[in-house]
């Protein structure tokens, strides 16, 4: 691809590729601001800028994660999405057949998760000034009546809940950049959570908070909700999935899967006598299939989470200042 | 009235460790002794007499005061002055002024000799009691509560005491005048087994019976439980280890009377004082070869055994009813911190121990055995909590007038220090952070502390590191407090606080010195870890002038539990992608099934492969070669304590291996020469422990050489600090090497070289980066 400034060839790219895989009515109203039917209740917006190597990946690829990103942020609110919007970032020099690789793995998560592209942008820059392609996505939702999810709502003995194994697409996309060959492949998790939110907020409106663990895995996460309350929480080691092979590929690599990435997987947050219904729910679906109780929220140490390890002792479930520099040796 | 007739007055200031420690009965009862009149009384600065009497008399009654002084006492300073005014008649002991007394707490003390005494004379109405006590020894930092130290404020609040025992309290002429946790079997805390022993059998006798049968007891002790077992018995020790999933780390070891560890081990005359202190740490010590036997699951791979006599009247009396010496391991599963509440020791010792001997005065705060070496006839201490803490610390000349500084302290073994006037205040060894049980009490301890010596920080100094939990902590309670955070480099505090430790002022240290620092790792001030360093500067600011060559942690924190990653990553540092080539002997030592070379490519992708100038690595990655505990160590230093032990006893014959001085400024040593005359050495069938030996030469001669290289010269400070320091070989060929060239190494004498003496180094800092208002 060549840098261009608009113009025919832009116009062909965008037909070629991005119409062809994202086709749907709105996307076709070919308006640079497209109208949607938002029915009642609040409107959810969100934006994630999605920069990633490698682009492709166990498991999935820039494309599939752009669109599953925006969606969980969505959801993580308690919002049905209604569409979602996509800006490229595209490096000069970037192979078309990659791009279209992209694109159609876009269309295809749109078209599994029922959300369609609704509008987009294209930009091509120099070589060297971007690294491969960058995909911004934002996101439109509505939030139905009774649902009020946020970390004010937390309590000292709300149980704690976890969609499934944590850690996969951390180790996924670290063993392909790195070219580190486990005897397993470990594959994202990457995956819409909407749908399970949808049902899971139908059956139980009162649930105090989703979030989904991405960067910084789930101690980031639940660090962040504690310190936000001024709260606690106590978990089970032993309650929390993570897959025989990743725990290994952690092991190796000297990492804590709590502290590893999902991108797939949320956090529910809700009054201890819901959580076996949400559980429930959670399991019906394919993406919940493993989800499980790990803690409950506590008064205190505030802002502290601690977890009670698979030897029956207590530490205390850190939360890095990003460089994840050990702290001891 | 002619002798009253020559009377002169004199006020007498005595300043020191000398409130709650039983002064002011031992000056009441000198005055008595030699007829003088007068009063006695505790101010915010000690004590103060003021005292009539003939000149020689008050001159021999001064000299009394200090040489007769009681044991738990620490006279700093006395100074008299002439005093006007009317002799009164007789001599009083005057109530403490309330408001500005600071009667502070002092250290649990070991049962001291009249106690002792007490407890086996069947005459005596404490004839076999476990809890007696008296002004000079029995529990304080572990039973309060809060100021001021009085019964109230104690674990002991909950026993009234009996009229006899009040009767001692009140009489300046008693042992146990003013004595807080007094007590007698009539009013005071009562012991029992669990399980209940056969009705009629004393708890003690049924204890002893079932440590002879080679039972494991659980013991509440001072500052909280420990685990016993007869540490002759090697099945009994065995299953201690088993059931505690503790495989190696050395037990620390009760007997009866210095005697009885003679006969196991070596003893110098400071290694006796520290036995029989009053703070009865765990005194580590070498053991003899012709000692009386023992089994080898106490101590694996150690040259030392730890040692400490029994400093409670309920360990004398179970100590009497056996004939050896007992394991006296704290009570805890692996590496948790001991427990000290009843209720935690049942559901958290089941399954560890077969019987409890409890009681139920409440310990309220933990305080591990100290631990305490001995070198070169001077004590080292390696961890310092019961009976030590919190004593303050005299600071050097300089840091007077300085902002009230609270330091965090460091992440593993953390403690943390008050500094105000001239003084510090280190708190008891409180563990490793990570631990929840270690935080909580980390917590407690703080806002203890900060209670009992009425504190409020104006600077709150945490390391530089931004993830310990300490600096999270730090700058939380800075904003609460409205003080002002200082971070401070990691190794420039293991040097300020050898520095202070060590008696260097500020004017002497403030710069122009060394700061040797080796330790497993810290943050440095340019971002990376650091852990083998030559430091140049002192209390001012530091620059680092000399390191070790950095190589990949392979691995981060997992580095620290498997040495063989740390012998991969120096081999490859050392010769490259082809390292194998020239491993040799040592590939066999790496552990089975190891993958090593998705570690490789780890190393060459720089995935969690940090580099750091670790001196503590180095040391793991040799013992792997070695063979010593290649696959993971159980606990700290495992694998390197043993290549000590390895070592030692071939030091006398044996070259240093080569180092490589590069770099220039700052000079880096670098291990490629010894790795190859290493390898070069296995080749050849040379043993394990000459190839030790070598290595810790070597380090030695390449860390001085060094030192010499970026400028130290005759009578230049070099502080020698960091956790690899407690490395009894590295400490004594830097000190002999350096003095060798004419420097003065100065070393830590009341505060551990790990990061359990990191505080004290932060504190000082701290106060002086703080800019004054
Ligand atoms: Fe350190
Ligand atoms: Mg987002
Ligand atoms: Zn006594
Ligand atoms: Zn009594």
């Amino acid at each position: 691809m060549s840098h261009g400034g608009g113009g025919r060839a832009m116009a062909r790219l965008i037909r070629d590729i991005f119409l062809r895989h994202l086709a749907n009515p709105l996307l076709d109203q070919g308006h640079d601001a497209t109208r949607i039917d938002a029915g009642s209740g609040r409107i959810a917006v969100t934006t994630d800028a999605h920069v990633i190597s490698p682009l492709f990946f166990p498991g999935g690829d820039i494309g599939s994660l752009a669109v599953h990103g925006t969606l969980n942020d969505l959801a993580m609110a308690g919002a049905r999405p209604l569409a979602l919007t996509a800006a490229f970032i595209i490096e000069e020099g970037f192979p078309l057949a990659d791009l279209d690789r992209i694109a159609a793995s876009m269309g295809r998560a749109c078209r599994e998760a029922g959300v369609p592209v609704a509008t987009g942008d294209t930009k091509v820059v120099e070589r060297g000034k971007g690294d491969g392609v960058f995909i911004t996505t934002s996101g439109v939702g509505v939030v139905p009546e009774g649902v009020d999810i946020g970390p004010r709502r937390l309590r000292a003995g709300q149980a704690i809940l976890l969609s499934g194994p944590i850690g996969d697409h951390g180790i996924a996309i670290l063993s392909k950049r790195q070219g580190l060959e486990f005897g397993t492949e470990i594959r994202s998790d990457s995956a819409a959570l909407h749908r399970m939110v949808a049902d899971m907020v139908a059956a139980v409106p009162g649930i105090a908070v989703l979030r989904d663990p991405t960067r910084g895995g789930l101690s980031a996460t639940l660090n962040e909700l504690a310190g936000a309350a001024g709260l606690g929480m106590q978990l089970d080691e032993r309650a929390i999935p993570v897959r025989p092979e990743v725990a290994s590929a952690c092991e190796l690599l000297g990492l804590d899967p709590l502290n590893v990435a999902n991108e797939g997987k949320l956090v529910c947050i809700c009054e201890g006598e819901d959580a076996e219904t949400l559980l429930a729910v959670m399991r019906a679906h394919v993406e919940g299939r493993d989800a499980a109780r790990i803690g409950h929220v506590t008064v205190g140490p505030a802002g502290f989470v601690c977890m009670t390890t698979a030897i029956g002792g207590q530490r205390v479930v850190d939360w890095l200042s990003g460089e994840q520099l050990p702290r001891i040796c | 009235m002619t002798a009253a007739d020559a009377w002169v007055g004199r006020r007498i200031r005595v300043r020191g460790l000398v409130q709650g420690v039983g002064f002011r009965p031992h000056v009441w009862r000198l005055a008595q002794a030699l007829n003088l009149a007068g009063s006695v009384a505790n101010d915010g600065e000690g004590v103060v007499i003021h005292v009539w009497g003939d000149a020689a008399t008050l001159d021999g009654f001064q000299a009394r005061l200090w040489r007769e002084a009681p044991p738990l006492a620490r006279v700093d300073g006395m100074e008299a002055a002439p005093h006007d005014g009317p002799a009164p008649g007789g001599f009083t002991i005057t109530a403490s002024a309330a408001g500005r007394v600071r009667t502070g707490v002092v250290p649990d003390a070991a049962t001291c000799p009249a106690c002792q005494a007490e407890l086996f004379d069947p005459a005596d109405r404490r004839h076999g009691y476990a809890f007696g006590n008296c002004t000079h020894c029995g529990p304080r930092l572990s039973i309060v509560s809060a100021i001021p130290y009085d019964r109230a404020n104690t674990a002991m609040a909950a026993f009234p005491m009996c009229p006899a025992c009040a009767a001692e309290y009140a009489d300046p002429a008693d042992r146990r005048f003013h004595a807080q946790p007094t007590a007698c079997p009539a009013c005071g805390p009562r012991l029992w087994l669990e399980p209940a022993p056969d009705a009629g059998t004393d708890p003690l006798d049924a204890a002893a019976a079932l440590l002879r049968a080679g039972g494991i007891v659980a013991l509440k002790g001072i500052g909280g439980f420990h685990l016993a077992c007869d540490a002759a018995n090697a099945g009994a020790v065995m299953e201690l280890r088993r059931r505690k999933a503790r495989d190696a780390k050395p037990f620390a070891l009760m007997a009866r009377s210095v005697e009885e560890v003679g006969r196991y081990c070596r003893l110098d005359a400071a290694a006796r004082d520290l036995l029989t202190s009053p703070a009865a740490p765990i005194v580590l010590l070498p053991r003899r070869p012709d000692g009386a036997p023992l089994p080898d699951g106490l101590a694996p791979d150690q040259d030392h055994l730890g040692f400490m006599l029994p400093y409670t009247p309920l360990h004398h009396l179970l100590m009497a009813r056996l004939d050896g010496p007992l394991v006296m391991t704290s009570g805890n599963r692996s590496d948790e911190p001991q427990v000290t509440a009843n209720g935690d020791a049942r559901d958290r010792l089941a399954g560890l121990a077969d019987a409890w001997l409890m009681h139920d005065r409440a310990i309220l705060n933990r305080l591990d055995d100290s631990v305490v070496t001995t070198s070169a006839g001077a004590p080292v201490i390696l961890r310092r909590a019961r009976g030590y803490a919190p004593v303050p610390l005299p600071l050097p000349s300089g840091f007077e007038g300085l902002p009230p500084t609270l330091a965090m302290g460091g992440e593993l073994k953390a403690t943390f220090c008050l500094m105000r006037e001239g003084q510090a205040i280190l708190s008891q060894h409180i563990g490793d952070l990570e631990d929840a049980a270690a935080l909580d009490d980390y917590r407690a301890m703080l806002r203890l502390y900060r209670d009992l010596f009425d504190f409020t920080p104006a600077v709150v100094a945490v390391d530089a590191h931004p993830d310990y939990l300490s600096t999270t902590l730090g700058a939380a309670l800075a904003r609460e407090c409205g003080a002002r955070l200082v971070r401070v480099g990691h190794h420039h505090a293991h040097m300020a606080a050898c520095l202070a430790d060590a008696g260097i002022g500020l004017a002497e240290g403030g710069e122009g010195a060394f700061g040797l620092v080796l330790d497993g790792l810290g943050l440095g001030a340019d971002g990376t870890l650091w852990g083998g360093e030559i430091l140049q500067g002192g209390y001012r600011g530091v620059a680092r002038v000399g390191h070790i060559a950095p190589v990949a942690l392979a691995g981060g924190a997992a580095a620290m539990r498997e040495p063989w990653r740390n012998l991969v990553a120096q081999l490859r540092h050392a010769f490259g992608a082809a390292w194998r080539d020239h491993a040799g002997a040592v590939l066999a030592h790496l552990p089975p099934g190891a993958p090593v070379a998705l570690l490789e490519r780890m190393l060459e992708t720089g995935t969690n492969t940090p580099p750091c100038s670790s001196a503590g690595r180095l040391f793991d990655a040799v013992a792997a070669a070695l063979g010593v505990h290649p696959a993971r160590i159980g606990h700290e230093a495992q694998a390197a304590m043993a290549l000590e032990a390895l070592a030692r006893p071939h030091l006398g014959g044996v070259q240093p291996y080569p180092v490589a001085l590069g770099g220039g400024d700052p000079v880096v040593m670098g291990w490629a020469p010894m790795w190859r005359a290493l390898l070069a050495d296995l080749a050849t069938g040379e043993s394990p422990g000459r190839i030790a030996a070598r290595f810790h030469l070597g380090v030695a001669e390449a860390l001085v050489a060094a030192v010499a290289r970026v400028g130290a010269s005759q009578g230049t400070v070099v502080a020698l600090s960091g956790g690899v320091l407690q490395n009894a070989i590295i400490l004594g060929e830097l000190q002999s090497r350096l003095r060798g060239i004419g420097c003065r190494p100065v070393t830590h004498r009341q505060v551990p070289a790990n990061d359990g003496g990191l505080a004290l180094g932060q504190a000082v800092l701290g106060a002086l980066m703080a800019p004054t208002a």
